[in-house]
């Protein structure tokens, strides 16, 4: 063994170290034994010891959200990939950079059925943005150079390389340092020029325009939610966002007509409908989004930015559109639009706005608050309250509370908000925090919980408390799969199968099991304190806040609906009057 | 699907040829985007083409409407290792061939029909016994069906083809 040859383990954490990588998300076993022996021996990267893999993947989501980094995760062969599959295909449908090291058995044993032997690269396939299976140690260091150019450039996604436990006791001298680009992946950053005047000359024209922005600007980076601001701004237009755009552009922003989509608001939805140019900024037509395809926005020119050129007329045939990255294009778009209203002036929509603030005078989000119960949309109204001054991140579980923190939270900074938008992965938010906690340990950090998604990956209150990590879990408990009863009920004659969560634990004393502290609210007049108490205590804190069993999430554009088809709060009641299907 | 463009959309049949990287999984990779997102396969072939084994060439030849031939590509042309997706059929004229072995089993009466046919097909005898032999033919899908078709009576034993290869006309490559 030459000098300056060191195992396969080493070079992975040197490489990740060259890399800029403080923290890996992971679980040991037996096929990655020799990478933890090598992290044992450094004190550079830090590990958080999760419970579950598919925490130790959203974990890293959370951490690579908040922070604009790659999160890396470092599981076992076999189960150990296994349970990471649902993290990874959560950070496919998001577009999250993460690196997922995998143990697998050693060479000679692939193929053979061994003990934790899987096919991760055959399995992650379909769930990764690309994955490697290292059988050369002396590609070891390349490949994962490669592997983070490939999921940080383009549309980010997670990669996994599967390391052979062989390949890590193997030495090698073969090292790399700095950015190696993989030889024939070069997406395009900058839009295509003609392109970008043709939609500044659409544009110009428009007179009901509308921005529609996504994911994409908070993955472009701090710079593209800048330009977005400044184009929405010197435009005058209105913009509404995805889920997974919420914060690029302020929410308390009186241009802002909040989310679009199957829960989004009635202005939101309808300016949408109805409007002449729609500016599709870093976002996908997601079906959430677009309802009904045939009567999505029928009358309007469409421009869409993306990264992804698959994602281009993939769903919604789109008039001009712009392969690039958001903040390229923007940048672009701004100087030809600056140049273009200097030149032709600023054009007025009024009569748009008129419009609009009809249907902001609907004020679909309004619920009705009564001395008894607290209604869950006035819990997330008190928590925004309660929090607005502060440094604060969101994450959430998947369903009607999300949807509830989707359109009650108010994010006027991106890279705050997190949470599982295609897959809709019940079990993310809690990870999640942990991830954003180890990123930003002096924060505010608030997983919105229901408590039946809170109960799928609710064994990390361990990992919190070991690495005394603050999160809060603000549980809204109505006792059900609150989006499941509510679908069964809008849909399934109120035959609420399956959908109610029986024997939920004590989430005081489970918190207090594990170290942590626990409050139960059921009052709406107890509510601020036990939202200040949360706040004020030190350590992990979780809340469980009783609220209205049966309250429904609105508006909603029902599935196989257009946008201006949306049921409102007014007309659930119009809904129970009739068929008194709710109260089944 | 579309109410802003309301033209009728046909499926047509596309041939794509495809360069990737000449790496482990990477024919898994193209084959799992037709089967997961559920687009045919007509015809598969794939093999190293540069002569230092850095590159292959898939030639896929798949059914589908406009809409569907796009998003195919851009598919295609999001997968890491895929280097360039030419599609021969839009691009314009092209040469496509494919080739077959058929192997019959013939009796006396049968034999010299079968060989007349052959002839005619420019098919090769690339193997024969007393009673039997396999034919080596060339040439586009249609023919190749065609000559398989006059075989079935003819003592059809059982046919191998390659899949179609295909290079547009002209200088210039994909």
């Amino acid at each position: 063994m030459a000098d300056k040859e060191i195992s396969g383990a080493e070079i992975i954490i040197n490489s990740l170290i060259d890399l800029g990588v403080e923290v890996i998300f992971g679980y040991p076993g037996g096929a990655v034994l020799p990478i933890y022996d090598a992290l044992f021996k450094q004190d550079r990267i830090r590990h958080i010891l999760v419970r579950h893999e598919q925490a130790a993947v959203h974990a890293a989501e959370g951490y690579a959200r908040s922070t604009g980094k790659v999160g890396v995760v470092l599981v076992t062969s076999g189960p150990g990939a296994t349970n990471a599959v649902t993290g990874l295909t959560d950070a496919m449908l998001d577009s999250i950079p993460v690196i997922c090291l995998t143990g697998q058995v050693p060479v000679h044993l692939i193929g053979s059925d061994a003990f934790q032997e899987a096919d991760t690269v055959g399995i992650t396939r379909h769930c990764t943005k690309h994955n490697y299976l290292v059988r050369d140690v002396d590609k070891l260091s390349g490949t994962i150079h490669e592997a983070f150019y490939v999921a940080t450039n383009g549309r980010p996604g997670p990669v996994v390389v599967d390391v052979p436990k062989d390949i890590q006791i193997f030495t090698s001298e073969n090292i790399h340092s700095g950015t190696i680009k993989h030889r024939s992946y070069r997406p395009a950053v900058k839009g295509d020029i003609n392109a970008i005047r043709e939609a500044v000359r659409i544009l110009a024209k428009a007179e009901r325009p509308v921005f529609y922005s996504g994911g994409g600007v908070i993955n472009s980076g701090p710079a593209a939610a800048q330009l977005l601001r400044e184009m929405v701004r010197l435009t005058g237009a209105p913009i509404t966002s995805t889920l997974m755009g919420l914060g690029a552009y302020p929410a308390t922003d009186k241009q802002f007509l909040g989310m679009l989509g199957m829960h989004g608001t009635y202005e939101a939805n309808h300016a949408m409908h109805d409007c002449d140019v729609m500016v599709c900024v870093g976002a996908r037509f997601d079906d959430r989004v677009t309802g009904r395809l045939d009567a999505f926005s029928p009358k309007s020119k469409k421009i869409h930015i993306d990264i992804d050129r698959s994602s281009i007329n993939k769903t919604v045939r789109v008039d001009v559109p712009i392969v690039g990255d958001v903040a390229h294009v923007l940048e672009d778009m701004l100087k030809l639009w600056k140049a273009t209203t200097l030149e032709q002036g600023q054009p007025s929509y009024d009569d748009w706005w008129a419009r609009i603030e009809q249907w902001r005078a609907r004020d679909c989000l309004k619920y009705h608050q009564s001395d008894d119960e607290i209604m869950p949309q006035y819990a997330l109204e008190r928590l925004q309250a309660l929090t607005k001054d502060r440094d604060v991140y969101f994450t959430t579980e998947v369903g009607q509370h999300q949807m509830w923190a989707a359109q009650f939270l108010k994010f006027d900074q991106p890279n705050r908000w997190m949470t599982s938008g295609g897959l809709g992965t019940m079990g993310y938010g809690f990870p999640a925090a942990i991830g954003v906690q180890v990123a930003h340990p002096e924060a505010l950090v608030i997983d919105v919980a229901g408590e039946a998604s809170i109960q799928m990956n609710i064994q990390e209150l361990g990992t919190a408390i070991q690495y005394g990590l603050p999160v809060k879990i603000f549980i809204l408990n109505n006792e059900y799969m609150g989006m499941v009863r509510q679908w069964q009920e809008l849909n399934h004659g109120g035959r609420y199968s399956q959908s109610m969560s029986s024997n939920l634990p004590d989430f005081v004393a489970l918190a207090q099991s594990y170290g942590g502290h626990g409050i139960v609210v059921d009052r709406p007049a107890d509510l601020d304190a036990a939202i200040t108490e949360m706040i004020e205590q030190d350590g992990l804190v979780i809340v469980d806040c009783r609220v209205a069993k049966l309250a429904n999430c609105f508006p909603m554009v029902p599935s196989g609906a257009a946008h201006n088809e949306m049921i409102l709060p007014e007309d659930e009641e119009i809904l129970e009057a009739e068929g008194g299907a709710a109260l089944v | 699907m579309h109410h802003t463009h309301k033209e009728i959309e046909i499926a047509t049949r596309h041939t794509l040829s495809v360069i990737v990287d000449n790496e482990a999984g990477v024919l898994a990779r193209v084959i799992g985007l037709f089967s997961g997102r559920g687009y045919n396969i007509e015809h598969l072939t794939v093999a190293p083409v540069d002569l230092r084994g850095t590159e292959s060439r898939i030639t896929v030849v798949t059914i589908g409407t406009p809409h569907v031939i796009e998003q195919i590509k851009a598919q295609l042309d999001r997968l890491v290792p895929v280097h360039r997706v030419g599609d021969l059929t839009e691009s314009g004229p092209h040469v496509e061939r494919e080739l077959a072995l058929i192997k019959v089993h013939c009796t006396d009466d049968q034999q010299q029909s079968a060989l007349r046919i052959a002839e005619a097909f420019r098919a090769k005898i690339v193997d024969s016994s007393h009673d039997s032999y396999i034919f080596e033919v060339t040439g586009k899908t249609d023919k190749i069906k065609a000559f398989i078709k006059l075989m079935e009576n003819l003592g059809l034993v059982e046919a191998v083809r390659t899949g179609v290869a295909a290079l547009t006309r002209g200088t210039k490559a994909l």
